[in-house]
């Protein structure tokens, strides 16, 4: 990491949150606020705070099994959240499930990659362009005009979306038969077809070679520049994390324990003794 | 009114001792056995023969129709089971199907259509417990679920084939790396399975003494949905699924609809299965993310 | 040349689709024209030539399965109360009506809509609460159903007059009937002196019909979601599908088929009675999904034609013929589930596919 990049900078807004200075009165887009979940008397997340603005790329980190994950499914609801509140575009979420909140605009990736595995890769986008096509079943069954005109769009739209990653001449193949780093790539890109505002990926680097890792730091940049969409993602390595994200959070048994810039966060002796253990007192 | 609990409870019994064995397959190798209604009519056959061909009495004619039904087990899951253990599981229902018609079908070429007269086992009188006169096969019954309950409990709790066993419901490639014989701890399963089901055989022909191929078919699903009831995989839900289910059959029998019985126990199942997605006394697992 | 290759790619996708769909047009066209033809020409056995509308029946029933456990991946063991819904629903029609309207056609086709129209509505009531339920629960929740159903239906009496249709639950005096009134369904002696309607013309016709929706539904926005949510819930969730609707749409759908198909299979008869329609006609079904291949709807239409003639064939083994089944039956799965069987299928299709395209 020697190449010296430029921080964006940091700066605090009413909530005790931090963004980068160019969203800077704008509404963020993500805002949770003392989140927490408890399974039978273990709590797994606890006052959890953050605030994502609108065009930012944020990091979530934090040794195995620190509840990252966890985060995510809070903020998708897959679990609902024992404690506290998640504010999307200043909504609150609470009451809402898992479709009204990808409806709303939040999409993901996941840990361990899940696809359709039996539709083509264009199927798979189609999945995520599902919402933005409109036409009915009956249309669909007698082949009514709309069918036709509808399905060009989302074909066209799809074929638009994995020229991002250069997939689209794979377009027909069985999502199950692509190889790994393409699985990966395939989520992101139906989890983009859903049109969100923020897009939260999980683990997105592993099992990349470097070269694949620093091809798929452009390609989340361009994501975010094309797109005007804020990312936010859990990943382990480093060299991603530190390279792309703005801003980072670490989490430590369900608690964040340092907020801050990549060096911020680098140089903070309690993410060290995080990830490194204590030092032993001579 | 005490002489249908009664009544219930006891065929409930039944079911119960039938729904044991639904259950434990259905635990260790996670499959419908959907073959298992007919090993009851195969005991029924088995006890039968005994007993009017060879004038055994009634302690050995059983034994020997869990002992032929034991085997049966184990051949059947080594032969069409065990081939299937890492395909769908619609594969291996069907699989099981096709042994459920197999046996259905041996059955009617051996011993035809016409129903046999099962012979009276028990020989002894029935006792009066207030107002309720219980028939001699209704205790004998009740005593050999509450036995049968007991000593399973006993067995996978205490013994190490028992433990062995519950390990591979958990997780058979971590069992088999801990040295667990995976392959016998399953053909045992099923060889319990099907004892259990001679026995139920028996006891179901003893309270209704008509022998047919098809005799096992609906006590089969029934008990199959007292084990779903209970919550399927859970031995203690069997036996609770199993007598419940007795109980409302009798109960709607007598105060209901004779011929709506059965549709009123499969309404109880769906409305208990929609409040309690997993049975009464199922395990709630969440796939995880 | 990229954009070249894509193109090409495109086009050879979705000409395989439709390509496949008019094969399956074709072979049930072709069956019809072959079975028509030895028909007429009076080449065909007595009881083969009772077996044209069965034949129909059970391609219709396989295909509505198939929607529900190939393409929607949900098990289903009821699949024969739809039918029998079906099959009660459009005998009332047909002899209710028998006054009113002259032909027979118009007759036969408003008991078809309005069998499949009962079922339909029995598929909305019983899907809403099942299909909440996940794999082995939701199908002995639709085996209990199929059970309910058929037992229902088996103390159920309707009768008509001058008056209008007349139901009861207890016996068919009760019903009220005025001296001209008839009893159309008499509880477990089920519906009798029905006048036969059906025809195999009729039966090739509905079995085209249904595969025209099925096939252009799974090609659909609607099927791509079904197909989806069966893939992976989670994922489907996430990325914004109502699942419930979608569920509830192939299995309502696969509920109105089977109703059509048991009107027709009602009214080949004179006389059907509840005990027909139960689990063992469910499984059979069943049978012919599985071994035609879960979510291929060629298969359906080959196993179901196969295996409801095949008892017929095994007419010489008389006794054995059942026992016969069920051995080819395991030893069908056993090799079609049999790892080596399986890789050296793998190889001849994956050449063929190759040559394809």
């Amino acid at each position: 990491m020697n190449e010296k990049k430029q921080e964006t900078k940091l700066v605090s807004i009413p909530s005790p949150n931090k963004i980068p200075e160019r969203d800077l009165g704008k509404m963020p887009v993500l805002e949770a606020t003392h989140l927490g979940i408890d399974f039978g008397g273990l709590t797994a997340v606890e006052d959890f705070n953050i605030a994502i603005s609108p065009t930012e790329i944020a990091g979530l980190i934090g040794p195995n099994g620190a509840g990252k994950t966890t985060v995510f499914n809070l903020l998708t609801k897959v679990y609902q959240p024992t404690r506290g509140a998640i504010f999307l575009d200043g909504k609150d979420t609470h009451g809402m499930n898992t479709i009204q909140v990808n409806r709303a605009g939040i999409a993901r990736t996941f840990q361990n990659i899940r696809l359709f595995d039996k539709l083509t890769v264009e199927d798979n986008v189609k999945i995520g362009l599902h919402n933005h096509i409109e036409y009915g079943m009956w249309n669909g069954i007698f082949r009514l005009p709309k069918y036709w005109s509808e399905e060009k769009r989302a074909h066209e739209k799809a074929l638009e979306l994995l020229s991002i990653f250069d997939m689209q001449d794979m377009a027909n193949v069985q999502a199950a038969s692509l190889p790994y780093g393409a699985q990966r790539r395939l989520e992101i890109v139906r989890a983009l077809a859903t049109g969100p505002k923020l897009l939260l990926l999980d683990e997105p680097a592993a099992g990349m070679n470097p070269s694949e890792t620093s091809e798929l730091m452009d390609n989340i940049r361009q994501i975010r520049d094309t797109f005007g969409i804020a990312v936010m993602l859990i990943e382990h390595d480093m060299k991603l994390v530190m390279g792309i994200c703005e801003s980072i959070a670490v989490l430590n048994f369900g608690k964040i324990i340092a907020k801050g810039t990549p060096s911020e966060i680098q140089n903070n002796p309690e993410v060290i003794e995080a990830y490194l253990g204590k030092r032993k007192e001579v | 009114m005490l002489t249908y609990l009664i009544n219930g409870i006891s065929l409930g019994s039944v079911y119960a001792i039938i729904a044991l064995g639904y259950t434990m397959v259905y635990g260790i190798a996670k499959m419908l056995n959907f073959a298992h209604g007919d090993v009851i009519m195969v005991g029924g056959y088995m006890a039968f023969c005994a007993t009017s061909y060879l004038g055994w009495p009634a302690v050995p004619s059983v034994l020997f129709s869990v002992f032929v039904c034991t085997i049966l087990g184990i051949v059947i899951e080594k032969l069409a089971y065990k081939p299937l253990r890492n395909a769908t599981s619609l594969a291996v229902l069907i699989t099981a199907i096709g042994v459920s018609y197999f046996l259905q079908n041996a059955a009617l070429l051996i011993w035809t259509s016409n129903p046999k007269a099962f012979p009276n086992l028990v020989n002894f009188p029935g006792i009066t417990i207030g107002s309720a006169q219980v028939s001699s096969v209704a205790l004998v019954t009740i005593i050999a679920c509450i036995v049968i309950m007991v000593a399973l409990t006993l067995f996978t709790g205490k013994t190490k084939m028992g433990k062995a066993m519950r390990a591979v419901s958990e997780d058979k490639g971590a069992a088999q790396l801990m040295g667990i014989n995976v392959n016998g701890t399953i053909s045992l399963t099923f060889a319990i399975g099907s004892g259990l089901a001679a026995i139920a055989g028996v006891l179901l022909c003893s309270a209704y003494p008509t022998l047919m191929p098809t005799t096992g078919s609906m006590p089969g699903i029934k008990a199959f949905t007292a084990a779903v009831f209970g919550g399927i995989g859970s031995i203690p839900g069997a036996m609770l699924g199993g007598i419940l289910l007795g109980i409302i059959e009798i109960y709607a029998k007598a105060y209901i609809s004779t011929q709506l019985s059965d549709a009123i126990v499969f309404a109880v199942l769906i409305i208990v299965l929609i409040v309690k997605p997993t049975g009464l006394l199922g395990k709630k697992i969440k796939e995880k993310v | 040349m990229k954009n070249k290759l894509n193109v090409k790619n495109i086009f050879c996708g979705v000409s395989k689709k439709s390509r496949s769909g008019f094969i399956n047009y074709g072979i049930v066209i072709v069956f019809f024209i072959i079975f028509q033809t030895l028909s007429s020409m009076g080449k065909l056995t007595n009881s083969l030539s009772g077996q044209l509308i069965p034949i129909c029946v059970y391609v219709i029933m396989a295909l509505s399965l198939n929607l529900v456990v190939g393409i929607s991946g949900e098990l289903s063991l009821g699949h024969a109360g739809f039918m029998s819904v079906g099959a009660f629903a459009g005998v009332i029609v047909a002899t209710s009506l028998q006054n009113v309207i002259v032909s027979g056609s118009v007759r036969l086709i408003l008991a078809l809509l309005i069998g499949a129209a009962v079922a339909a509505v029995m598929g909305v009531v019983i899907g809403i609460p099942v299909l909440r339920l996940q794999g082995d629960y939701l199908a002995i929740v639709t085996l209990a159903f199929g059970e309910i159903i058929k037992n229902v239906l088996n103390c159920l009496y309707i009768g008509s007059d001058s008056h209008g249709l007349h139901f009861s639950m207890t016996d068919s005096n009760s019903l009220g009937l005025d001296a001209d009134g008839v009893v159309i369904l008499n509880g477990p002696m089920g519906a009798l002196g029905i006048k036969k309607l059906s025809t195999f013309f009729s039966g090739i016709i509905l079995i085209l019909i249904v595969l025209f929706i099925i096939q252009n539904l799974v090609n659909s926005r609607a099927g791509r979601a079904i197909m989806a949510i069966r893939d992976n819930r989670i994922a489907a969730e996430a990325s914004g599908l109502n699942i419930i609707k979608y569920k509830l749409m192939a299995f309502v759908t696969s509920a109105a088929i089977a109703g059509a198909a048991g009107a027709l299979y009602a009214l080949n008869y004179s006389t059907v009675v509840p005990k027909k329609f139960d689990f063992n006609t469910s499984i059979l079904i069943l049978v012919f999904v599985v071994l035609g291949g879960i979510g291929n709807l060629r298969g359906s239409i080959i196993a179901a034609a196969v295996l409801t003639v095949l008892p017929e064939l095994l007419r010489q083994f008389q006794d054995y013929r059942m026992l016969v089944y069920a051995i080819v039956l395991i030893l069908v799965m056993l090799i079609t589930n049999n790892e080596q069987a399986k890789a050296f299928t793998k190889r001849i299709f994956r050449k063929k596919a190759k040559e394809e395209c």
